[in-house]
């Protein structure tokens, strides 16, 4: 019964773990850009955001199709929904991933004035939020939903952690401000990450319940 | 409020058991859908509120059907029940006379004989089943040259003529193109403020369309029942999901 139906969304779950796995690697990929100051990487970083952005658009047309063609309800109707909200903070980590590598090229000849032990902290929380928000999608998974919304916590300790550092910084020494400026905005991009990845995991758990932040949608 | 209470139906045709202890309650002035597989008793559930069972042989019926409150198998006369409750089939049965005559048999049998007064009932039940416009000028031509979709429509204005209080609809668009069902869909939900409507229908999308409740039979059982956004959105039974994700099987 319905198979071409069932092939179909199986095909939007692989779509979306490869577009997650493209913003997973743009995440990675950035924040060694950062550790290593590699403009060259940086650069192939932003270019390959394009492509990020055409596996949103092409999940989005798979999904109105779907939503055309088999008028899904029930279950495959929240499958479909929540695919479509998904994408839109998937392609916005990516822009962040872009963000950090365009001020990484900014950063490349500077000599950092403090470690970026927290910043790759932030880093590694973020991807973790994100591989395990997809995956809690994937394969139907509350529990693993919730914990990525609970994770947001640690990213968010790390986020003021850096800050503080970053403020005493300023206060040791003024001239230290713009590039305190610039970390304090790339740990920003990391904490919109965080907060992307939370995006996702609610509308999961909207895909398993029918309930989007504890309130009944339809 | 509630137009028909249901309580432990069940229905035989002679040793096959159709409806299985259905209870539930209708809502006034809400339009309810009944959807299932063929066979399921959705359609032998809607023809019992008018008791259209009554002439099938061999068929028993336990249980209580309350049309606001009054019991429809008890004392309640049969003509009675049928002038409260309308019925619109599956397919267009217009009666081989002229659109007036069509619209003013039910008054007329019920005993309306001015010209004044059919004349109004003609034109306010073809106008409230959005169909004077096409028809005005041709109310004394045969009923059999109207179009599917007109024909349906003629029949829904035949039985708001009545001043029914309860509009049933066994699949009443299966036999219509998208433009016909498209209008009678929309005329639905405009008289959904006069009327209450139970409607059945094998299309998932038009049950999801046009109406508040929606009840999902299977074998005789009534297995889910509740508001249609959250029935097709997050049925709480997996056979209805199974059905209605079209996965049964």
């Amino acid at each position: 019964m319905r198979l071409r139906f069932d092939e179909q969304l199986s095909e939007l779950n692989t779509s979306l773990i490869e577009m997650g796995a493209l913003i997973e690697r743009a995440i990675a990929s950035a924040t060694k850009v950062l550790e290593e100051q590699d403009v060259e990487t940086a650069r192939r970083i932003i270019a390959e955001d394009e492509t990020i952005d055409e596996q949103e658009r092409d999940i989005e047309s798979m999904c109105l199709k779907l939503l055309l063609h088999q008028q899904p309800v029930a279950g495959d109707l929240r499958q479909v929904s929540t695919a479509l909200k998904m994408i839109t903070d998937m392609e916005r980590i990516g822009d962040h991933a872009s963000d950090i590598s365009e001020l990484c090229v900014y950063l490349a000849d500077q000599t950092y004035i403090k470690k970026l032990d927290h910043i790759s902290s932030m880093a590694n929380a973020t991807i973790k939020m994100v591989k395990e928000s997809i995956d809690s999608f994937v394969k139907k998974d509350l529990a693993l939903a919730h914990s990525v919304i609970a994770y947001d916590d640690v990213v968010d300790d790390l986020y003021s952690t850096i800050k503080k550092e970053l403020i005493g910084l300023v206060h040791e020494n003024v001239d230290n401000g713009e590039q305190a400026f610039d970390l304090l905005q790339i740990a920003k991009y990391y904490e919109r990450i965080g907060d992307h990845a939370v995006n996702i995991a609610e509308w999961v758990i909207f895909s398993i319940t029918g309930k989007h932040k504890n309130k009944q949608v339809l | 409020m509630n137009c028909f209470g249901i309580r432990g139906l069940n229905l035989y045709y002679a040793g096959f058991h159709a409806l299985k202890d259905i209870s539930m309650d209708i809502e006034a002035k809400k339009v309810t859908a009944f959807i299932g597989p063929s066979g399921c008793g959705k359609s032998t559930l809607i023809k019992t509120l008018n008791r259209m069972n009554d002439l099938v042989e061999d068929c028993r019926i336990t249980g209580e059907v309350r049309l606001f409150g009054e019991s429809v198998f008890g004392g309640m006369d049969v003509n009675h029940l049928r002038k409260r409750v309308g019925m619109v089939f599956q397919k267009p049965n217009p009666f081989p006379m002229s659109v007036y005559d069509n619209i003013a048999f039910g008054p007329r049998s019920h005993g309306i004989r001015s010209k004044y007064e059919l004349d109004e009932i003609v034109e306010t039940s073809l106008r409230n089943a959005a169909i004077w416009d096409e028809v005005k000028d041709r109310l004394r031509k045969s009923a059999l040259g109207l179009s599917g979709g007109q024909q349906q429509r003629m029949c829904i204005a035949r039985a708001l003529a009545v001043a029914p209080e309860v509009l049933l609809m066994d699949e009443p668009t299966s036999a219509l193109d998208p433009v016909s069902t498209g209008k009678i869909e929309e005329l639905l939900l405009t008289l959904r403020e006069d009327y209450s409507i139970v409607i059945v229908t094998h299309n998932m999308q038009q049950a999801a369309r046009i109406s508040d409740s929606t009840a999902f039979l299977l074998l005789g059982d009534l297995v889910e029942y509740g508001g249609t956004e959250a029935l097709f959105a997050m049925p709480k039974d997996k056979r209805t999901e199974d059905y209605i994700t079209g996965r049964f099987g």
